[in-house]
């Protein structure tokens, strides 16, 4: 048996794999209720247009189908769908109506659900509905965008929804005085999350109470529940939202979408359980997309390599809606285009451009993994430039431990200053260094062996965590000597459940087998949570269980003075499961108190946790084939204090790959009349088993957050962000001798072949 | 019955075996990987009638209250799961595999995973834990415990 | 993504099968082992009124290995394929072209008659099928018949079985020993359709010449190819680096792909060009 106080730190076995690998996990499409209809939702295939009518009279007909709904059914005013983050007045007019009521905007828009007795009749129902759509020019990209020709919004008079622009210092006089200058211009593909699990929900109203449970629910239940109190007219109370085992989520799923309005708003017009599962080629076409972005860009530097100033202008392809976190990735291009750089002077805007494709949210690492790339292929073409080493280059100008915590790049209209927390970013690189033998393979940058030009190359990033302003958690004493936590927190895969239970019994020096359950995912075990997103569920909710631990202890400590005749102060509670009072007089915890004893803790915060670490790349480019092998790649970060190494390092892992599926194959392909070309997993290719063999990951905790009482900071984000930006230093290593230098993602075979078309040097 | 019912369906709401998983319904992603007469297949792409007399084995078919079986237990320690909703999928390949090639390397177990999306390991773990639990599936008399590719 | 719904036979005599389709008023689709007309039926591509499974047909499921060739009956599946040691003999340019189609799970159900029918122009069957000169045995309401793999092919996705006919088996003419062969394929992932792959194939003569060349290419057209002018490049030559040159260039120079979402026209081009080159450097090793 382990001892107390022993678990932070443990690679501990995860106890959610008990019932996964049985196939004992309960996914909301695992769900069935007695007499429940199933909805099917009839989508846009036109990207732009007018609807002229909706005939559903013969869908509404065909045996099986109890019922149609359509925007008119909804009542006066359809919902929309609010922002989350940044609400910022400026977005209002670009929300998405839960339903498409006299225009769609992009292919996939809902126009109709339809409610059956199973869900192949639903989706026969489908066929039947006819809708007249008055097709308008489509804005396929975000130049047609700019131009206005075509107005998504037309009382609006404009498809730019906002201007971001991130300032620090004057980068103006910076400029006017640089000895040194390069601008360029890169671009990143549109590609998505994608878990693994489609959304579902399961929506039932209970007409007598006045009730409604909505299962399905992820990430951010607590908002989710005040968007729709408010969309039905409900007190809060009234609604319970459950969020069930949740097949991944990397910032896409559990966001405020169409449907977790229409699924419950069909609930209660039918009065019977409601259930909704997308299938992925709705999901394709549905689920935020993200990365969609461009730059214009200027650095200037002294020559020997120091930074003075960047400057420059971003465009991001938000689609037609702004909806729940989609402000996010622009923001973040702006604000984190330095990276973990020094760099005293930026001014760099960032245009967020409605086009007619599907809305975008936020994505692991959102407008991080675009800005890495920009940043860290832009300093490797100007240490080419200036004939210094890539690594030194580096070196010189990222942000050094003495400097911390340092003042990044403001961003307005929201007047969001941040800071890096704390950290020594030199340490992370010179173990990528060392990890990957750099100087031994340094030898083979650009050399064709075998048929094969080998490239070599380094990143840094930072990854923002915990996001405020608060988390919860509430930890009973169960009248049976055994302790339940319940965390306002959100589990979608990342084993939050382990790591809870590590971080509890660890406060309550108890063992882990003294931990009855984790309990999360309910809107009703705590009385307020903010959810999994911005890498902050273990640092904001871990940090809210410390506060929970202490505070229910000192319950123990008063309810058993009382049973042993003496003062709190003086009762101690050993391991957990007895409270010994003066004289040795002791009473065990199991019979304390009929109905348990129940503490809540809450965690306040204001400030973000910064990870860092660095990435490096060993590639053989068959040029002729445009394919890319990955002989090598490390990653290495430090997240502060480290609660499981097992499932950091896991997340390091699979957050690298879906970062590779990005740089190399990822991408949601659009026609100019805004017709999705890649619509299914035949065509959205990512990664498999056999792409990407060989990677490792570092995780180290030397350096604790000094911002939160477990020290912790963000995890699971780092080993996305630099993957673009390093897979194409690597293959323009690789191809130096044809002078390649991407400037686009990602690296198909189409393009890396292009890149090795020019004459060799 | 009808028979545009997947067999994926039919085990999933008919006889509500859940473990199954359906990621993608147009035979792309594995999540729905069970095994016919001794054969991985995918249920998506199989309708329920052409089961008619076969035997089907499921997760939950290899799996038992009492423990985790060798194959679950090296996934575990491999932590070769996260979401776990390819997972009944991976277990469902990884055993017809080791049941029919217990001496496979790791490019075959590579290769053979290919045909199974995870989005949240990386893969890597998943790997590992296959060959990690060929032990397991060696004809008696054999041990190769610790043997890696 | 439910299917659409269809009526189902599963008839135990070829006859039957034919009858059936026959009756249906070209509405009908036989199903074999699923794994092309299953996704099509999700994406609602097809909507057949009646689908005829062939699995209790008889005498579909062997690979007869004769000294006329290699006969493959329309259900015999990639694994058994996979499985089969003799055609690693017998016909190694087959067995080597199959290792590339689809995934462990796919190839347990695939066959080798339903990916002649579906047709799909990045196919690795109907690409040995055209490379080789196969003949495709098929049985409809008017009889048996045989149809030339040059004649089966006529777009993507269509060929010329009509709607009753079924495929009974593919005939592979026989592989002398000795014959110098390479298959190349590229495929964005492994299992994944090709991008482009190239099958070829050439006797040698008593002073190292090559007769009877044949060059096949998948990926690049609505319909496998072969290339008559790379053929004619090899013919009565000595297969040397200035030959296998001359052939990629011909190659690329024979085909005239489309731009599609993975890949651009000039990319599949040189592609071509690079696997025969690639394909003929195997053959000739």
């Amino acid at each position: 048996m382990r001892t107390v106080n022993s678990l932070i730190g443990s690679p501990i076995e995860r106890l959610e794999d008990l019932r996964f690998l049985r196939g004992r996990g309960q996914y909301v499409d695992d769900l069935a209720r007695k007499d429940m209809l199933h909805a099917a939702i009839l989508r846009s295939s036109v990207a732009h247009g007018r609807i002229r009518s909706i005939a559903v009279a013969a869908a509404r007909a065909l045996p099986g189908v109890h019922s149609v709904i359509t925007a008119k059914d909804i009542g006066n005013r359809v919902p929309r769908v609010p922002m989350r983050l940044q609400p910022l007045p400026d977005f209002e007019p670009f929300g998405q109506p839960v339903i498409a009521e006299t225009k769609v905007r992009y292919v996939g828009e809902a126009i109709a659900v339809v409610l059956a007795e199973t869900a192949a009749i639903a989706e026969d129902a489908l066929g039947l509905i006819e809708v007249e759509i008055e097709p308008l020019p489509a804005v396929a990209d975000r130049r047609a965008s700019a131009q206005d020709a075509s107005l998504l919004f037309e009382d609006k008079g404009t498809n730019l929804a906002i201007k971001f622009r991130a300032v620090r210092g004057d980068a103006a006089a910076a400029f006017a005085d640089a000895p040194y200058v390069r601008r360029e211009s890169f671009r990143t593909q549109r590609h998505m999350a994608l878990p693994l699990e489609p959304r579902g929900l399961l929506a039932e109203w209970d007409a007598a109470r006045g009730r409604l449970t909505l299962s399905g629910g992820a990430k951010v239940l607590f908002f989710n529940r005040r968007t729709l109190a408010k969309q039905m007219g409900l007190p809060e109370s009234a609604i319970e939202i459950v969020e069930n085992d949740v097949g991944g989520g990397f910032g896409a799923r559990g966001e405020f979408y169409p449907e977790d309005f229409l699924i419950p708003f069909a609930a209660r017009h039918t009065g019977r359980p409601v259930k909704w599962t997308e299938d992925r080629r709705e999901h394709l076409m549905c689920v935020n997309h993200a990365r969609e972005a461009e730059c214009d860009v200027e650095i200037a530097c002294k020559r020997d390599g120091t930074i003075l100033a960047l400057r420059g202008h971003a465009y991001v392809d938000v689609g037609a809606y702004m909806r729940t976190n989609g402000a996010v990735g622009a923001r973040n291009v702006a604000q984190f285009m330095s990276g973990p750089y020094r760099i005293p002077h930026i001014d760099v805007d960032v245009a967020l451009q409605l086009t007619n494709k599907t809305p975008v949210g936020t994505y692991r690492g959102p407008g991080r993994f675009e800005t890495d790339f920009f940043r860290e292929r832009l300093l490797d073409m100007v240490a080419q430039d200036l004939g210094l080493d890539r690594v030194e280059f580096r070196r010189r100008n990222l942000v050094s431990q003495r400097e911390m915590p340092y003042q990044i790049a403001t961003i307005t209209p929201f007047e969001s200053k941040d800071e890096f927390d704390s950290g020594d970013y030199q340490t992370t690189l010179d173990r990528c260094l060392d990890e990957i033998k750099w100087t031994e393979k340094s030898k083979l940058a650009g050399k064709l062996i075998d048929g094969r030009y080998h490239g070599l190359a380094l990143g840094c990033f930072i990854e923002g965590g915990a996001a405020g302003p608060k988390e919860s958690a509430r930890i009973v004493l169960e009248p049976d000597g055994l302790y339940s936590v319940y965390v306002g927190s959100s589990a979608i895969g990342q084993g939050l459940e382990t790591a809870f239970a590590q971080i509890a019994a660890d406060a309550l020096e108890v063992t882990i087998d003294r931990i009855r359950g984790v309990f999360h995912g309910s809107t009703c075990y705590v009385d307020d949570g903010y959810g999994a997103y911005h890498s902050r569920s273990v640092v904001m909710g871990g940090s809210a269980m410390l506060d929970a631990a202490k505070n229910l202890r000192e319950a123990i400590r008063a309810q058993a003075a009382q049973r042993l005749g003496c003062q709190p102060s003086e009762v101690e509670i050993v391991e957990g499961s007895k409270a010994v009072g003066p004289g040795g007089k002791s009473i065990a915890l199991n019979g304390l108190s009929s109905e348990g004893i129940s503490a809540e803790g809450a965690f306040l915060n204001k400030k973000h946790t910064y990870t860092y670490g660095a990435h490096a790349a060993h590639v053989a480019v068959d040029a002729k084939l445009g394919h890319v092998e990955l002989v090598d790649y490390v990653v290495v970060e430090d997240c502060g204090r480290i609660i499981n190494p097992l499932t950091v390092h896991g997340q390091a892992i699979g957050s690298v790959v879906q970062g590779l599926g990005g740089a190399m194959m990822e991408h949601l392909v659009y026609d100019q009349e805004g017709q999705l070309l890649t619509g299914s997993l035949a065509d959205y290719l990512i990664p498999t088993a056999s792409d990407f063999p060989n990677i490792r990951a570092i995780v180290m905790g030397d350096h604790p957050s000094p911002i939160n009482p477990l020290g912790a900071k963000g995890a699971g984000e780092g080993g996305i962000i630099a993957a673009g930006g390093v897979m194409a230093n690597a293959v323009a290593n690789a191809l130096s001798a044809f002078g390649a230098q991407p400037r686009e993602l990602p690296l198909t075979p189409t393009r890396v072949w292009e890149l090795a078309q020019a004459p060799r040097k | 019955m009808e028979p545009r019912l997947t067999l994926a369906d039919c085990l999933r709401h008919h006889l509500r075996l859940t473990g199954t998983h359906v990621g993608c319904e147009h035979g792309v992603c594995g999540a729905c990987t069970v095994i016919v007469d001794g054969a991985a297949v995918r249920s998506c792409l199989m309708l329920a009638v052409q089961a008619e007399g076969a035997e089907v084995v499921t997760v939950e078919g290899l799996s038992n209250d009492a423990d985790l079986t060798p194959l679950q237990k090296s996934f575990r320690r491999h932590h070769a799961l996260q979401c776990g909703f390819c997972t009944p999928g991976m277990i469902t390949t990884a055993h017809a595999l080791l049941s029919e090639e217990p001496d496979c390397d790791a490019a075959r177990v590579r290769e053979v995973l290919s045909g199974n999306l995870c989005r949240c390991t990386g893969y890597i773990p998943i790997v590992e834990a296959v060959l990690d639990a060929r032990a397991a599936y060696q004809p008696k008399g054999r041990d190769r415990s610790g043997d890696r590719a | 993504m439910k299917l659409p719904p269809f009526d189902y036979a599963c008839p135990t005599t070829l006859p039957e099968a034919v009858q059936l389709l026959a009756t249906s008023n070209g509405d009908a689709k036989a199903i074999a082992g699923g794994q092309s007309l299953v996704p099509m039926l999700a994406f609602r591509l097809a909507q057949p009124s009646l689908l005829v499974d062939l699995r209790k047909l008889p005498d579909l499921r062997g690979i007869r290995i004769s000294a006329k060739g290699v006969t493959l009956g329309a259900m015999v599946r990639w694994r058994d394929i996979e499985d089969d040691e003799r055609l690693d003999t017998a016909h190694p340019l087959l067995k080597a072209a199959i290792a590339h189609v689809a995934h462990y799970q796919v190839r347990n159900r695939g066959t080798v008659g339903g990916s002649l029918a579906h047709a799909d122009p990045a196919a690795e069957m109907p690409g040995i099928a055209m490379t080789c000169d196969a003949e495709i045995a098929v049985v409809g309401k008017s009889g048996a018949h045989v149809i030339q793999a040059a004649d089966f092919f006529q777009g993507a996705l269509t060929t010329a079985l009509t709607p009753d006919e079924i495929i009974v088996e593919i005939r592979l003419p026989a592989w002398p020993a000795g014959r110098r062969w390479g298959f190349e394929e590229f495929a964005r992932r492994r299992g994944d359709f090709a991008m482009a792959a190239a099958a070829v194939f050439y006797d040698q003569d008593a002073n190292g010449k090559a007769h009877n060349a044949h060059v096949g290419v998948i990926g690049v057209a609505d319909r496998p190819l072969r290339l008559p002018a790379v053929e004619d490049v090899l013919n009565g030559r000595a297969i040397d680096a200035t030959i296998i040159a001359k052939a990629e260039a011909a190659a690329s120079a024979a085909v005239d792909p489309q731009d599609d979402i993975h890949a651009s026209a000039a990319y599949r081009r040189a592609l071509v060009g690079t696997l025969v080159e690639r394909a003929l450097k195997r053959a000739a090793a």
